[in-house]
């Protein structure tokens, strides 16, 4: 029911469609502002529990650690969990991509003989396009997050990590409740209102029908935890204990990087998600589970462990640091870029700050010009970074991905880009050529003034204009003026 | 020579400085260098302009070409191997400086490079590091009569982290009016690449961070690059909006005598 990303245009393309949606931008500022806020309050509140006002930072440190050290031990941490899970009475499987674990989960449901599924809201499934290949296998799967079932019958795509319909607003989603919830379920109240509260109840007896109805659960972890086996899923709804609860059948997809050593290692994890995600000291909802307790919840449970491209990722020295993400979203919330183009301008699941990088990390570079867009998607300024409770370099990332698009795209016709860069770089290696150049620089800016609408100078020029032309370089005065000390025959300084 | 500070002049040795006026500057804002020269000379520093200097290279790095920018990078240790410091009217650059010459270096394969740019990355500042933690001065003895507001630009905020230094310095400005720039931390959409690469996304920020620059009231926007000034300015001037953009140099070094 819900589309994906496929064959999405690349990033500078996208984002123009989304900056001229002024309801979105609207939303995306009211709600990105909001949130980061709400962030900022509590950080500052953890400082505020010791005398050196660092604890936030110790607690940063400490959450980067603990995934470093599960990703430099992936193999023996997946080994353990495997064992473990199914020491509990789970099923492991493993999935090198996508076919393989969409493949898995549809056999999981032929062999119930189900045609539903009930799914808690897991980024990985959208990644796989889950939702898509059980249809095709006449498998119907219902989101039953909130966001997530306004995206589903609203039949289009998620534009944030947390707040998946931050670009619809109470009167869009009134409408669609009205016009789809009948063709899958419970119908909407006729006199529905936008009324928030409303708007929530009418989710609520939708999704508790199928809730009840349901034979099987699909759910991605927010964590798993090696040395005892155990899955966690945090959340605020509810919805997700719903799912891991009532239905006989459960199955999870899990990235492999989502292993955490031991629940002690599990502590800094839990505090910092929340805080960084909602903004809320705790999560309303933390289920977990160890394979399967006899008499009490699913009594068939699988795991399905997935690559995806992650040991790709895992291998790119820079790079490697993005699997410690914790899917917080902090990034996407402060990030300026993000806050004007919205998600789906980066044509994936994992969009903003984590996505431009995240997304060639796990597919690779050189073969997708969407793709190979996504880490020139930033200004650089470094807010993610600052925000990111895993301490993800993202900016240097971004630079490490963008060297590896140039990269892998040498070879053949050199781009008019790569011919300028490396004109800048003999202008810029030598002083001499590079006086020579600037000898020209009020030449060229007086020419662009006449000529804005020059190919490469069209996208500065549409709203901004050039500076003034220069009348003598600082290599020059220098020269001239013995660096000031000589008096200058002109009478002043430029 | 540099008086007080953590490199005083000893008998043996004077403290060597070096301006890296950038190339931006160079080609185009030639006064905010003669700015730092006034400036670091009313404070008693004989600032040096090596002319074999270039670009930190900033420019291909982010734009991932980094085998390009190696020669530039051997350049730059080239031309400031001698000095104590280098002092350069630009977070960007400084940024740029202390932390891409290494991911340059390392790509060289040259671990004589990599050497020389550990010599050099540490020793360059921005001019507002050189100010206060070098010359240790928060008043540089200037006069300059207008409202300005602040833009702390994104590399001099986060990778360097130069915190409120630029505002103390201008808080000490006699005749000056700092105003506060609601939302002053969040970029202003310039980004190098990024303003031609994705330039409706450069200018919806750029416009964005002008409104609320107008908004101030200020008559005066400074900043520490005159990169994200030539971008601000750039949108400011096309809006024909009253406020004029200056960088933090050529405030700092305007007294009563001089113009401003
Ligand atoms: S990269 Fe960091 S800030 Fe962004 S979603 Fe992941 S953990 Fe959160």
């Amino acid at each position: 029911m819900t589309g994906t990303f496929v064959g999405m245009p690349k990033f500078p393309v996208a984002a123009r469609e989304a900056l001229g949606d002024a309801q979105l931008r609207h939303n995306l500022a009211h709600a990105t502002g909001t949130i980061r806020g709400k962030r900022l309050r509590l950080i500052d509140e953890v400082n505020a529990s010791t005398p050196e006002g660092t604890a936030w930072e110790e607690l940063r440190l400490a959450g980067a650690a603990v995934k470093e050290r599960a990703l430099l031990s992936l193999g023996d941490q997946l080994e353990q969990l495997e064992a473990n899970l199914v020491a509990n009475g789970a099923t492991v499987h493993w999935a090198r991509d996508a076919a393989e674990a969409n493949a898995i989960v549809a056999r999981v449901a032929k062999a119930h003989d189900v045609d539903e599924v009930v799914k808690v809201k897991s980024m990985v499934t959208q990644e796989i396009d889950l939702n898509e290949a059980l249809e095709a296998e006449g498998i119907a799967a219902w989101e039953t997050d909130l966001a997530e079932l306004i995206v589903q019958l609203g039949g289009d795509l998620p534009s944030h990590i947390l707040v998946p319909a931050i670009h619809r607003n109470r009167a869009e989603i009134r409408d669609i409740f009205l016009r789809r919830m009948g063709e899958t379920g419970r119908p909407a109240p006729a006199d529905l209102t936008d009324d928030p509260a409303i708007l929530a109840g009418a989710a609520r007896e939708h999704l508790r029908e199928k809730f009840l109805r349901a034979r099987m659960a699909v759910s991605g972890a927010n964590f798993a935890i090696a040395d005892t086996g155990t899955l966690v899923v945090v959340e605020s709804e509810g919805n997700g204990r719903m799912c891991l609860t009532l239905p006989d059948v459960l199955v999870s997809v899990v990235g492999i990087e989502k292993v955490v050593p031991t629940w002690t290692e599990l502590d800094p994890l839990l505090r910092l998600l929340p805080r960084s995600s909602t903004g809320e000291r705790m999560n309303p909802y933390t289920s977990t589970w160890t394979g399967v307790t006899p008499g009490d919840g699913p009594q068939e449970v699988h795991v399905v462990l997935l690559d995806n491209g992650r040991t790709r990722a895992l291998a790119d020295e820079t790079g490697r640091q993005a699997l410690r993400c914790i899917r917080c979203s902090a990034c996407l919330n402060v990030c300026p870029v993000y806050e004007r183009t919205g998600g789906h301008a980066y044509g994936s699941v994992y969009p903003g700050p984590i996505g431009a990088i995240l997304n060639p990390l796990l597919k690779g570079v050189g073969h997708d010009e969407q793709v190979d867009s996504l880490p020139y998607a930033s200004s650089l300024c470094g807010a993610c970074f600052e925000a990111c409770p895993v301490r993800i370099d993202i900016p240097s990332v971004l630079v490490d991905q963008r060297a590896q698009v140039v990269d892998a795209r040498r070879g053949g016709r050199p781009s008019g880009e790569e011919l300028a860069m490396r004109a800048g770089a003999a202008a810029l290696s030598d002083a001499r050529r590079l006086a020579l150049g600037e000898r020209f620089a009020g030449v060229g800016i007086r020419l662009a003034r006449r000529l804005p609408g020059l190919p490469g100078l069209r996208g500065w020029t549409s709203a901004r204009d050039l500076p003034d032309p220069p009348t003598e370089s600082f290599r020059a005065w220098w020269k001239r003026t013995d660096g000031g000390r000589r008096p200058d025959p002109t009478g002043e300084q430029r | 020579m540099v008086p007080g500070g953590r490199a005083a002049n000893t008998k043996e040795h004077v403290v060597r400085v070096a301006l890296m006026v950038t190339c931006i500057n160079d080609a185009l804002y030639a006064r905010t260098g003669q700015a730092v020269v006034t400036l670091l000379r009313r404070l008693g520093v004989d600032v040096a302009f090596p002319e074999r200097q270039t670009c930190c290279a900033q420019p291909m790095v982010n734009t991932g070409y980094l085998t390009a920018a190696v020669p530039v990078v051997r350049n730059y240790v080239d031309t400031f191997a001698d000095y104590d410091y280098v002092v350069t009217p630009s977070g960007s650059c400084a940024g740029s400086v202390r932390h891409q010459h290494d991911l340059v270096a390392r790509r060289s394969g040259d671990p004589g490079l990599r050497r020389a740019v550990a010599e050099t990355s540490p020793r360059t500042l921005e001019l507002s590091e050189f100010l206060v933690d070098v010359l240790g001065v928060t008043d540089v003895g200037a006069y300059y009569p207008h409202t300005v507001t602040y833009h702390p630009t994104c590399h001099s905020l986060r990778m360097l982290g130069v915190g409120d230094r630029p505002r103390m310095l201008l808080e000490n400005v006699r005749g000056l009016t700092l105003l506060d720039l609601p939302g002053a931390e969040e970029c202003c959409g310039f980004g190098g690449t990024f303003a031609v690469k994705n330039a409706d996304t450069s200018i919806a920020m750029g416009v964005d961070k002008a409104r609320r620059v107008c908004d101030t009231g200020a008559e005066v926007l400074v900043a520490g690059d005159n990169s994200c000034l030539t971008h601000l300015g750039g949108v400011l001037t096309r809006q024909r909006a009253a406020v004029r953009t200056v960088h933090l140099a050529e405030i700092l070094a305007s007294t009563e005598e001089g113009r401003s």
